[in-house]
């Protein structure tokens, strides 16, 4: 179970939740898991080719995740950040 | 008129809108809809009047289609919005859908949706999901046609889709980048159309394809007639002819013919509207001489008429962007504008008087109108 953390640009899709808990061995298939249980939520933040959307940050515990194929360990938990975006 | 008349507004922080008293007389407000996502269009189906489609993106958030079978009351988001192939060749990916249109009155369901990077999406069932259309978007002339790097502000558009009201497969697209496209084949073909039209920014100023049609626009009651605003002035062309003719010469030659938008008669097919903005030296796109106004030709592009009264008549700088321009059917016909400093102006009779029914929004990208359902 990996401990999430959503942004406040996504909590319309949590229903405002801020902390959600998923299953995943990778980014990707935690993300896919919350898509299934929050409809749209995926491709706002991951593009069609699998990348990580310009204004969009995932972490790994401190360690930016560049990859949606990157694996989790236990204990990892997943953040999601709005990252700057302009005015 | 009896019918209430709606006035959807898509700003660059959410969407509002207005409701008429049935005289286009008292507009009352309605929203904000999802504040803060960037509205690039909200349409509403003629054929189904209750659907409406709004194509969305934030700041951080990636593009999606919100939907309304409603007339607006709720929505949901599309299941599956515009993408590229996932694994393509060319790795794209749909930074924002620009442009919607329901598609012909004998296919309900079906729309069309424009892109940045410049793409063609085709849904039939009401916007909820959305295929890549490859008849252009694999098209082995695509790089050519809408290349990638081509610099437009925020991206190459395919801006716009136009259907001939007479034929569903005989469809027309705009693109920032290569100009305007002609299908005879429901998109499953594409050839340039732009004889005539001026790309000063290339070597050669008349290419084949290259130039930034802003926009184009059928006359409702004469569909082979075509009223374009190009990057490069403002243009006609009555099918079957091939060449494009340059109207906008007939301006006057301290407002020029550049703007982002055209805008036909509902019933008059020689008549339509421009909005010029300012095209000289570093283009402030602003109105020109900080005197905002439309030009109206009633001669199929001879000669313009300047209309601006209620308009500032010194310091105004708007700027009217490609959505953002439309008119209703009614007699005399009425016209809407947003600016993009914010402001819904309206005239209720063919453009002799305008006057400001909102201010205070954000950057207005998109006005639509549509009887209220």
């Amino acid at each position: 179970m990996v401990p999430v953390l959503i942004p406040s640009q996504l909590h319309a899709y949590t229903g405002g939740a801020s902390r959600v808990n998923a299953e995943g061995a990778t980014v990707d298939e935690v993300l896919t898991e919350l898509d299934r249980r929050f409809p749209g939520l995926r491709f706002r933040v991951i593009d069609e080719q699998d990348r990580i959307r310009p204004h969009m940050r995932i972490f790994i515990g401190q360690a930016a995740a560049r990859d949606i194929a990157q694996p989790l360990a236990d204990g990892d938990e997943l953040m999601i950040f709005g990252a700057l975006s302009g005015g | 008129m009896a019918d209430t008349t709606q006035i959807l507004v898509g700003t660059r922080k959410g969407a509002w809108s207005w409701r008429d008293d049935g005289n286009r007389g008292d507009w009352k407000v309605e929203g904000p809809l999802f504040l803060g996502q960037i509205i690039n269009h909200w349409v509403q189906d003629p054929r189904a009047p209750n659907v409406q489609l709004m194509a969305a993106k934030t700041g951080h958030l990636g593009p999606t289609v919100f939907r309304s079978l409603d007339g607006g009351k709720t929505w949901t988001e599309a299941e599956r919005p515009p993408a590229f192939p996932k694994s393509e060749a060319r790795a794209r990916a749909v930074s924002h859908s620009f442009w919607l249109t329901p598609g012909h009155a004998s296919e309900p369901g079906v729309w069309w949706a424009g892109t940045s990077p410049p793409g063609l999406f085709v849904s039939e069932d009401n916007g909820a999901t959305w295929d890549s259309v490859a008849g252009f978007n694999d098209h082995p002339m695509y790089d050519n046609w809408v290349p990638a790097d081509s610099g437009t502000p925020d991206g190459p558009l395919l801006n716009q889709i136009v259907i001939d009201p007479r034929d569903a497969s005989h469809m027309y697209i705009a693109t920032s980048t290569g100009g305007v496209f002609e299908s005879l084949d429901r998109a499953a073909t594409w050839s340039p159309l732009n004889k005539g039209v001026l790309a000063s920014f290339m070597p050669d100023p008349y290419p084949e394809y290259g130039q930034d049609a802003h926009f184009i626009a059928l006359a409702p009651t004469r569909p082979d007639r075509i009223w374009q605003q190009n990057h490069c002035g403002i243009y006609r062309l009555d099918r079957p002819g091939e060449t494009w003719e340059r109207i906008g010469l007939a301006m006057p030659s301290d407002v020029g013919d550049v703007g982002f938008t055209i805008m036909p008669h509902p019933r008059e097919a020689d008549t339509a509207w421009v909005f010029p903005m300012d095209g000289t030296d570093v283009w402030p796109r602003t109105s020109p001489g900080g005197r905002p106004a439309v030009y109206r030709t009633k001669d199929a592009g001879a000669s313009w008429t300047r209309q601006d009264r209620g308009f500032p008549a010194e310091q105004g700088w708007f700027t009217v962007k490609r959505q953002a321009f439309c008119g209703d059917d009614a007699a005399p016909a009425g016209l809407y504008l947003g600016t993009t400093g914010g402001e819904v102006w309206m005239s209720s009779d063919e453009g002799e008087s305008w006057r400001s029914i909102a201010a205070h929004l954000p950057e207005i990208y998109s006005v639509t109108v549509a009887p209220a359902p």
